[in-house]
């Protein structure tokens, strides 16, 4: 039954925006970390998608190939009184964008509720497909 | 005489299957929405409609000799076949209306539309199944 695989398809697609929206929720939740004593403070973090092919060729899902770290320069804030500033008084945050991120989370709660929306439709096709004929 | 009977049945049940693909097809388009370098699908119902009937009405009769592309010499140059080789329809690609950047060809917007209008003419080609099998069965029991 060839409709079954849109269940697949979404359910890739439905995970793969999970996974966005949690990585852009530690985003956020860390766009006012500071760097530790090492130095090394957050770095905002971005999915990476790939198609995958799930049986035929009519049929493709996503999944998540990669989480990448953003190569942007750290936030440099002048705070002398804060206990991890440098010798100049500056303190390193991390390099996320609240705004960008807001505007991902938008993009990946639409795409969500897209493949909901899909799988809700082939789900009340299948049903009515059951009933043929009674 | 049965043959007849169940004309109208079997060409809505091809119609309900390529219906069932391009639902296939226009799900994963969605689900690739923002997969970058994903060129979105789709089917060309009419054609593979047209498609489905011609190798219904070929399928019973093979020519004498005749091989499955529909040639009688090897050195025949066979019709460019609107199937894929697994049978199933051909899969076309999407004109992109709004060039994006990471290269992926999905208009959400319009995938929306053709998955909606899929999914009521799925719907309808159902209906027109339960309508023929119910006038079939008041036939059958002369009620």
């Amino acid at each position: 039954m060839s409709m079954f695989s849109i269940f697949n398809v979404s359910g890739s697609a439905i995970s793969s925006q999970s996974q966005r929206l949690n990585v852009v929720a530690s985003n956020l939740a860390n766009a006012d970390a500071v760097a530790g004593p090492d130095g090394q403070g957050y770095k905002g973090r971005q999915v990476v998608f790939e198609t995958v092919p799930m049986g035929s060729d009519a049929s493709s899902g996503v999944k998540v190939s990669a989480i990448r770290e953003s190569n942007e320069p750290m936030k440099r804030v002048h705070n002398p009184s804060h206990p991890s500033a440098d010798a100049d008084g500056y303190v390193l945050q991390s390099n996320v964008n609240p705004v960008e991120e807001m505007v991902n989370m938008i993009s990946a709660s639409r795409s969500y509720q897209n493949n909901v929306e899909v799988m809700n439709t082939a789900k009340t096709l299948m049903l009515k497909t059951l009933q043929m004929g009674q | 005489m049965f043959a007849n009977l169940t004309q109208a049945l079997d060409f809505q049940g091809k119609a309900l299957v390529l219906r069932s693909e391009r639902q296939r097809v226009i799900a994963s388009n969605i689900a690739n929405a923002d997969t970058p370098g994903y060129a979105g699908r789709d089917i060309n119902f009419k054609e593979a409609m047209n498609a489905a009937e011609e190798s219904a009405a070929l399928a019973p009769t093979p020519a004498r000799g005749a091989t499955s592309e529909g040639t009688t010499h090897p050195n025949h140059i066979p019709l460019q076949s609107t199937m894929d080789k697994a049978g199933g329809p051909k899969l076309n690609y999407t004109i992109q209306t709004q060039p994006a950047m990471d290269g992926n060809s999905v208009d959400l917007d319009r995938e929306r539309a053709n998955f909606v209008d899929n999914s009521v003419r799925y719907e309808a080609t159902l209906r027109f199944i339960n309508g023929s099998s119910k006038t079939l069965l008041s036939a059958i029991q002369g009620q």
